[in-house]
């Protein structure tokens, strides 16, 4: 039983920490709360299911899709949302105020095209077949999913420590002036990391269909609920801050779940995150950063 | 006078939603006139809407004391609550204040023996007259701009440009800030209280994160400079869904777009814009 938990924990952990880490990936580099992030993993989710519905992709080619489609909604959203504000030195609040819009915008259209109802995937789309080890049972959809967020997770780690352009975006998320000045192209760098933060985005909402199997116009709501708990968790703008935060979501909701019961999990879950942020405003994993004029 | 008698038949609850937005409006205007980021409104106006509600449904007091009381009892938890969340700034304030909103809904929601939890509160009187909430909405506004050239306003003004310079002028920058915020509470508990009593029922979720967004958004979208943007940007965000009505399914689609085009022409507020024109027309150099 408590394996069992376990395994729930780290793969709904491993959905929360990918979807946190494109919200404050925005955060870090480009200083903005992207309230539209939630619709943009709405987006994710119905673009896999419309490829495997209408294109009847296999899943993994349709997860492909999401990457494209949500890939290029950030593209958009840099391009005729942020890059604007920017261009005019737009009052740090403007460009959050824009994401609610684009967030209506996004999942009104969605609800538009494909009604308000709640889809599902195609049972035999999905691999049904279970995996069991001493006990603890598996489906080999759950494990997928695991592995697919741990690998991106990988990647993008690895990636911002070791390769030229990660070093380039932690510099920018440092400084924007003097990554200008070392030669580096803001611009478009900015524009990269919204593309990546909004397929990061995409790749949950695709999973988190998969693991609930309901895919519906507000499902980014609530998870941008927990995006920003996990956020503030690990630290605004700290991508391991998010990683481990998104864990310790994850791990929070099975087990209070499992132990103490659903009907109060919210409150405690919020009325420790205001205490966290009073005791910790830098965060749980975040180190002090005392910042005076 | 009959066609007025028709016109507000109609348009009574929209009207009475505008002035109560309004009001919301100004209430997060007094903390972002600090440059305080708190998105606790949405909670406050829970509390002074419930507080009003069942002061009116079980104990039958008057109307007039369960407003003061709804805008009361806010101000109170403001204030004890104020104390530890102002240390904290920027976005970490405003992540701070909705998780304190959220807790509030939650609870809300949970005490069903007192508020009916999720099911809400039923059959609330509808006693607001346009009357309350012209009067609500005046003296709100009055006081507001009598503080705009008085020592609190600049206090607040200071504040917004550079927290530690005030502070070192010897201004009290703590409790001008526990002012702004506690100030602020009791306005939107009284919306809340005042929007209780007229649209007949309220539960939980109405006072959740997308109201507090939205309240935000009306301050925001209508410019923090002055408390005219945030009557602008009140009146903007409750007319624009009713002005598009024509457009059928694409009025959610069109309302985003347009508060995405205003935000992107007039980063600062509409009410900066509309500064902008008349500077422009009366000769004069629009500076900033």
């Amino acid at each position: 039983m408590l394996a069992q938990q376990f395994i729930n924990a780290i793969s709904l952990g491993g959905v929360y920490a990918l979807f946190a880490l494109g919200f404050t990936l925005i955060f870090g580099v480009l200083g903005i709360v992207n309230l539209a992030h939630g619709a943009v993993f709405m987006l994710g989710a119905y673009s896999a299911l419309h490829a495997v519905i209408l294109l009847r992709l296999p899943l993994m080619a349709a997860i492909l899709a999401a990457i494209v489609t949500t890939g290029a909604a950030g593209w958009l959203l840099d391009k005729l949302i942020f890059a604007p504000l920017r261009a005019r030195d737009a009052p740090h609040l403007a460009p959050m105020i824009a994401t609610i819009g684009l967030a209506i915008c996004l999942s009104s259209s969605v609800e538009g095209f494909f009604g308000a109802q709640n889809l599902r995937f195609p049972v035999e789309a999905l691999p049904t077949e279970t995996l069991s080890l001493g006990g603890i049972r598996i489906t080999w959809l759950e494990l997928q999913i695991v592995l697919l967020a741990f690998v991106l997770m990988g990647i993008l780690m690895w990636c911002l420590k070791q390769t030229r352009i990660g070093r380039a975006l932690r510099g920018l998320a440092e400084s924007p002036k003097a990554a200008a000045l070392l030669g580096i192209d803001v611009e478009g760098l900015f524009r990269f990391t919204s593309v990546l933060a909004s397929l990061l985005g995409g790749v949950a909402g695709v999973l988190i269909a998969l693991y609930t199997n309901a895919v519906f116009p507000l499902m980014g709501q609530p998870m941008l609920h927990k995006g920003i708990a996990v956020v503030i968790l690990g630290g605004m703008g700290d991508i391991r801050g998010a990683l481990l935060g998104g864990f310790f979501l994850g791990f929070a909701e099975v087990f209070s779940v499992a132990y103490i019961g659903s009907t109060m999990r919210d409150a405690v879950a919020f009325g420790l995150l205001f205490a966290i942020l009073l005791l910790r405003p830098d965060g749980l994993f975040g180190k002090a950063t005392q910042r005076r004029a | 006078m009959e066609w007025l008698d028709n016109f507000w038949a109609t348009y009574s609850t929209l009207l009475l939603s505008v002035g109560t937005n309004v009001l919301l409006a100004l209430s997060i205007y007094l903390t972002l006139a600090c440059g305080l980021l708190t998105v606790a409104n949405a909670a406050f106006m829970a509390i002074g809407a419930y507080t009003a509600a069942l002061l009116t449904l079980q104990t039958g007091t008057p109307f007039l004391l369960a407003l003061i009381l709804g805008a009361l009892l806010p101000a109170l938890v403001a204030m004890l609550i104020g104390r530890p969340t102002l240390r904290l700034s920027g976005v970490y304030l405003a992540m701070a204040t909705l998780a304190f909103g959220e807790v509030v809904r939650i609870l809300i929601l949970n005490a069903e023996d007192l508020t009916g939890g999720a099911l809400g509160l039923n059959g609330i009187a509808q006693l607001t007259t346009g009357f309350d909430v012209a009067f609500a909405l005046i003296g709100a506004l009055y006081v507001l701009l009598r503080f705009a050239g008085s020592r609190i306003g600049r206090a607040m003004a200071a504040i917004r440009q550079d927290e530690i310079a005030t502070e070192l002028m010897g201004l009290n920058v703590r409790a001008y800030k526990l002012f702004a915020f506690v100030l602020g509470a009791a306005l939107a508990g009284l919306a809340g209280a005042l929007n209780a009593h007229f649209t007949f029922f309220i539960s939980p979720n109405e006072y959740g994160f997308e109201r507090a967004v939205e309240i935000l958004a009306m301050g925001v979208l209508g410019g923090t400079g002055s408390p005219w943007g945030a009557v602008l940007g009140g009146v903007v965000i409750t007319l624009l869904p009713e002005l598009l009505r024509g457009f059928g399914h694409y009025r959610p689609l069109i309302n985003g777009v347009v508060l995405i085009v205003i935000i992107i022409y007039s980063p600062q507020g509409i009410w900066d814009l509309t500064r902008f024109i008349r500077r422009r027309h009366s000769g004069k150099p629009a500076v900033n």
